[in-house]
């Protein structure tokens, strides 16, 4: 029912999604900890700018990244000085924008779950010997958990759903940066309903599946904010 | 052995400066009225609060001094909030063992065992947070506190998240902290009642800062403090359970300048206990009465005196080292002609046992 490339574009935008949401917590973590914590009195502006991607289209953030990536971008160039080459048009290039794009799905609820969990059991924490770190992993990661639940979640499934992104600045390269969604998109253009419904069935399933299981395990939280 | 507190605390509006030396060892209550800084006294000498120029000195280890400044968690204290503040994805056991596991090494000065016996924790270890009540809760903090093997116990009114009825539940598990601890206890309360009940050692908070800082005996009943002139003023005795007479169900209690003869059975010979009289059931007499039916009748010298207000007068008298308040009418000050030096018999008409 689902051709031999369709599989391989449903297997890539598995595996965008598995490493856009790995790099998403490595990076919004530390993120949303700050946010949660920080008293400065800007913090807003760095609030702002994550939430940036819920309200911009698509292919606007893309076109910016696009230009970053590009062999004269700040990003190309940097990634060429490293000894790479350019990322447009990679699965390199991909992560980053997912990344982007995704951002506040994964901020958001981790720096709402760090909110909640307030400043009074780190405290505790501290009178009872641990340093700084050892609260961290201890205290604030174990009754955040609902919140690193819900990111994870999010950040994956917001992953397998991009399109405008991967549109500008991977295109579309089987096995490198066609993803699901870019392949729906070719086979709705080819007038190919069958395998278009085969590919849109498959993310539609995974997708809703993955948001069942947030909503049932965390009913009492909002999943993201604007 | 001594406690030296030094801290200029500043929170937008709100200055408190205070510059103390505790005793080293039993328990110190800050008292004082809401509002005064007493939580944000005890949160700058755990080091939860940073505040310039402060000095904090524990039985000889330096906490804080000029520049230098040891985090809370390098410091050897256990902290009692005045929410329990458990840790609720951990069981009670996790929660008093995540203090145990990081404390000093060294030489345990309570044992883990002890506290859980103490707080009566045996039948809870493996219960999660929220199965338990307000003062079970409670107790578990108190155990998770003292399972970091303390210099030093920090208590914010570790009484006043739990209802009235839980308060009783409690109370006995301080007040035996303080007689089998050695080490000294820092306490918190708005509760003269409390303090009354736990203290060796009292700083009277108020709004402009401290206003005395001495032995609970004295503070209790100085005529130019607040705390004598509360509705339930008492002075506070410590006495020693010298005998019985069996005959009328009366144990005998003695303390320095007298005794007193209480109904309350069950007490041990020997055993120390702390007395509490209030003002109001102590009436003065220039001769000893034979023919009366008060049975405690103390030899006093009165030592100051001064009006309440129109109609009452509060008189402190010495009972040997033993001072003891009456608050007596203006008109039997003036019938008696009561003044400093004289003479006089106290007899008290009920007295409590606080522990």
């Amino acid at each position: 029912m689902i051709a031999e490339a369709d599989l391989l574009a449903l297997g890539l935008t598995l595996k965008l999604a598995l490493v856009s949401t790995i790099v998403l917590l490595a990076l919004g973590t530390p993120l949303a900890w700050w946010l949660a914590r920080t008293r400065w009195r800007y913090k807003f502006i760095p609030e702002a700018l994550v939430a940036l991607p819920l309200v911009l289209p698509p292919t606007v953030l893309g076109f910016y990244l696009l230009l970053a990536l590009s062999p004269d971008g700040p990003i190309g160039r940097l990634s060429q000085a490293l000894g790479g080459h350019s990322l447009a048009f990679t699965f390199t290039g991909l992560v980053i924008g997912s990344v982007v794009y995704s951002l506040p799905f994964v901020v958001q609820p981790l720096q709402d779950a760090f909110a909640s969990v307030g400043r009074r059991p780190l405290e505790v924490a501290a009178t009872l010997r641990a340093s700084p770190w050892d609260r961290f992993f201890t205290i604030a990661v174990p009754l955040a958990r609902p919140g690193f639940l819900t990111a994870t979640v999010l950040g994956f499934a917001h992953t397998l759903g991009e399109f405008g992104v991967v549109l500008m600045i991977g295109g579309n390269i089987p096995g490198q940066t066609r993803v699901a969604s870019i392949a729906i998109y070719d086979r709705v253009e080819g007038l190919q309903y069958a395998q278009a419904h085969g590919l849109a069935a498959a993310l539609l399933a995974i997708s809703f599946v993955l948001l069942v299981s947030v909503y049932a395990f965390n009913r009492q939280h909002r999943i993201v904010r604007l | 052995m001594s406690i030296r507190a030094r801290f200029q605390i500043e929170r937008g509006t709100f200055r408190l400066s205070v510059d103390l030396d505790l005793p080293g060892s039993g328990m110190s209550s800050i008292f004082g009225p809401s509002g005064c800084g007493k939580t944000s006294l005890l949160r700058a000498m755990a080091g939860l609060d940073r505040y310039d120029d402060g000095q904090f000195l524990v039985n000889g280890s330096c906490w804080q001094d000029g520049d230098f400044f040891l985090p809370p968690h390098r410091r050897s204290l256990g902290y009692v909030f005045q929410e329990p503040s458990l840790f609720e994805h951990l069981d009670v056991r996790g929660n008093i063992l995540y203090g145990q596991k990081r404390a000093d090494p060294e030489g345990r000065r309570i044992a883990l065992d002890d506290a859980v016996a103490l707080l009566e924790l045996g039948g809870l270890m493996e219960r999660a947070p929220s199965t338990l009540s307000g003062g079970e809760r409670q107790r578990v903090a108190i155990a998770r506190a003292l399972a970091v093997n303390p210099r030093l116990l920090l208590m914010d009114e570790p009484l006043s998240a739990v209802d009235v009825s839980r308060k009783q539940e409690i109370l006995p598990y301080i007040e035996s902290l303080h007689r089998e601890l050695v080490i000294p206890v820092i306490h918190v309360s708005h509760l003269p009642g409390e303090v009354a009940q736990v203290a060796d050692h009292v700083v009277l908070l108020g709004q402009d800062g401290v206003e005395a800082s001495g032995d609970v005996h004295d503070l209790f009943t100085r005529l130019d403090l607040s705390l004598a002139h509360e509705s339930r003023a008492s002075s506070l005795v410590e006495a020693r359970v010298a005998g019985t007479e069996a005959e009328f169900g009366l144990v005998r209690l003695e303390f320095e300048g007298g005794q007193f003869l209480v109904t309350q059975g069950g007490l041990r010979a020997g055993r120390r206990v702390r007395l509490r009289v209030l003002a109001r059931d102590v009436s003065l007499t220039l001769e000893r009465q034979a023919d009366t039916s008060i049975l405690n009748i103390i030899e006093t010298t009165v030592q100051e005196l001064q009006a309440e207000d129109e109609a009452r007068v509060l008189v402190r008298l010495l009972a040997g080292a033993t001072p003891l308040l009456a608050s007596i009418t203006r008109k039997s000050a003036h019938d008696l002609a009561l003044e400093p030096g004289q003479r006089v018999f106290a007899q008290v008409k009920s007295v409590a046992l606080l522990a």
